[in-house]
């Protein structure tokens, strides 16, 4: 009963065309916008903030991001770490040889760093398409690591290419507990995604669906294949760009070549195929499940089964579950969270009525 | 009728296509006049549906040449023939199954665009008056249709003759000249062609769109074409007025066979 549109009639198109038409869905989200922004900072404690609630709203921008590329304009990348750790060590670079750099044009100029990378190994996307895509960006994965690592420039000359991260001051403000990261983080993300989900719903968005969907269709009514898929690797990188700054500033605060690696790109794509492939919501959602799922068996697990089992049997078993519940995720559900969850709303417009 | 048959716009001449040792098209050449509806007919690998590729650039024919309003065609690209106002439908349809009727409309309006992506970020001001302003268009295509109680639903749920509508629609949308329609009512049932029959005359009637119509159903080619052309094997066989192909023995031949 809460949740239903009917009495809503929308009489211009302004209104219709609102980035969330439904009231309740403009409540909804001002609500979970409110509550994430200022119940949370005053009543999570530390280990919350820092172990989780941070990574997973970095992870959530990286997923956009790769959902912007992958979901959106259909191009395979497994290069998300790498593009990643281009805008964190862009970042850095900026903060650490311009003097008095604003901490957050830091992070924009990291993620365009990342961004202009992004379009240089887009380009094969041009010839290519589907798996031969994304063995092409594996090549941009293990190419930035080896580069960051081998020229020591970027790490400003420290050993196996470490940096730590500098101290984040805005206006003034010192950003030093979790509370006040985890804000930063919160602002940068939110605003984002916002921003994503107004590229996806206009001209830009619907060229990139219209090159997933039907390319040849597409270039036919004056779609330009070559622009808009460089527009989508350029985004894409750039959003991972600052999700990689934010990694290695709100997050990490140390951070090394190595960690942006294969694994955490696949980390990446599987966040979105679970969460949804072509959601932003679902972004979210997979970021939250894939960092969410490991704390939760790590909590779950020992409880369950007590002492009767060693623990290295229990961390063996985490992986396993992990795997099994990720199978069974993508039987059940091939497209992700977000469309659990719209079935969910769908549910919920006609309930109590089962039609 | 008010529109009245104008000016040769399109004149393909001694058109030759092939794909490795596989000849496509033979030395084709025929012309299409302004707000006329002109048909391309002709027995199944006839060469139809590569010479409508020819028109709008997606295939490059090795010999011969192509003039669109008295513009001797080079370099053709798929974006270039539509920027000049050339649209076209598939044979097989070819929309945007992920997105909703009104998207797949709107895109056919991408050329008439001009916000970039970072307008598009903030959707405020220029950008969202454009997505405002387009939408009527859209909307005004949707009337036409006789669409509006599927405009929000998502493409690749609807059924087949209506996506067959809504990507005339979305070829509508970007205000063609010139339509190239593949084989609009293959596959539908009677009903479902007298509507599909109604719009393409309305079309070229009201916006004097010129229409080049490749089709299998010659009950409907010969009542609503102004000019026929017939290929068979990519070669051309038979070129003129309904009534004159109809009785043209090579015509006949081709589709019935003949006794020698």
């Amino acid at each position: 009963m809460l949740y239903r549109e009917a009495g809503q009639f929308k009489a211009s198109y302004e209104a219709d065309q609102q980035i969330f038409p439904i009231l309740q869905d403009r409540i909804g989200v001002l609500l979970l916008i409110g509550f994430f922004a200022l119940a949370v900072p005053l009543f999570a404690d530390q280990y919350w903030l820092k172990a989780i609630l941070i990574p997973v709203l970095i992870f959530s921008l990286a997923a956009i991001g790769l959902n912007i590329l992958t979901g959106y304009a259909g191009q395979l990348s497994l290069g998300s770490a790498a593009f990643m750790a281009v805008g964190a060590f862009g970042a850095y670079n900026f903060m650490l040889r311009i003097d008095g750099m604003p901490f957050l044009v830091a992070i924009l100029l990291g993620g365009l760093c990342a961004a202009l990378v992004g379009v240089m190994f887009g380009l094969p996307s041009l010839r290519i398409k589907g798996f031969y895509l994304a063995v092409a960006t594996l090549a941009a994965q293990f190419f930035i690591v080896w580069a960051l690592v081998k020229i020591e420039w970027f790490s400003n000359y420290s050993s196996s290419g470490v940096i730590t991260a500098q101290q984040i001051e805005i206006l003034g403000f010192a950003f030093e507990g979790p509370q006040s990261k985890y804000l930063l983080t919160l602002f940068v993300v939110v605003v984002m995604a916002l921003a994503a989900k107004n590229m996806v719903r206009s001209t830009t968005g619907r060229s990139w669906m219209a090159v997933r969907d039907m390319d040849v269709a597409a270039e036919v009514i004056g779609i330009r294949l070559m622009r808009t898929k460089l527009t989508a690797f350029a985004v894409s990188s750039f959003y991972c760009g600052v999700a990689g700054a934010l990694y290695a500033y709100t997050y990490i605060g140390t951070v090394e070549p190595e960690g942006f690696n294969l694994d955490l790109s696949f980390k990446i794509l599987f966040m979105i195929i679970i969460g949804g492939v072509g959601s932003i919501m679902g972004s979210f959602l997979g970021a939250a499940f894939i960092v969410l799922l490991p704390i939760a068996l790590d909590v779950f697990v020992p409880m369950l089964l007590g002492d009767l089992v060693s623990s290295s049997f229990v961390s063996n078993l985490q992986l396993i579950v992990f795997g099994g519940l990720i199978v069974f995720f993508l039987i059940v559900e091939p497209h992700g969270l977000a469309r659990l969850w719209q079935i969910g709303k769908e549910k919920l417009r006609l309930w109590p009525f089962p039609h | 009728m008010a529109r009245e048959i104008g000016d040769v716009i399109l004149k393909m001449e001694g058109i030759s296509l092939s794909f490795g040792g596989v000849k496509a098209l033979t030395n084709i050449s025929f012309d299409v006049r302004e707000h006329e509806i002109r048909s391309i007919i002709g027995p199944n690998g006839a060469g139809k549906s590569s010479m409508l590729n020819v028109i709008n650039g997606v295939y490059h024919p090795q010999e011969g040449q192509v003039t669109f309003r008295g513009e001797i065609r080079r370099d053709m690209e798929p974006h270039k023939a539509a920027k000049q106002g050339i649209a076209r439908t598939f044979q097989n349809i070819a929309l945007f199954k992920g997105m909703s009727v009104i998207d797949n409309i709107m895109t056919g309006r991408n050329l008439k665009m001009k916000c970039n992506v970072f307008h598009h970020a903030l959707h405020w001001g220029k950008a969202r008056a454009e997505e405002i302003e387009h939408r009527k268009k859209v909307e005004e295509v949707i009337d036409f249709l006789e669409i509006q109680n599927i405009r929000k639903t998502p493409v690749g749920r609807l059924p087949y003759g209506l996506q067959k509508r809504v990507e005339l629609g979305r070829a509508l949308a970007a205000e063609p000249s010139m339509m190239l329609l593949d084989e609009p009512m293959a596959g539908m049932n009677v009903e479902e062609k007298q509507d599909m029959c109604r719009f393409i005359l309305d079309v070229n009637d009201q916006f004097g769109t010129t229409i080049v119509l490749i089709e299998h159903d010659m009950g409907v080619v010969m009542d609503i074409s102004d000019r026929v052309v017939v290929l068979d094997y990519g070669k051309k066989i038979g070129d003129g007025v309904p009534d004159e192909v109809k009785n043209n023995p090579d015509v006949i031949a081709a589709y019935l066979g003949t006794s020698h």
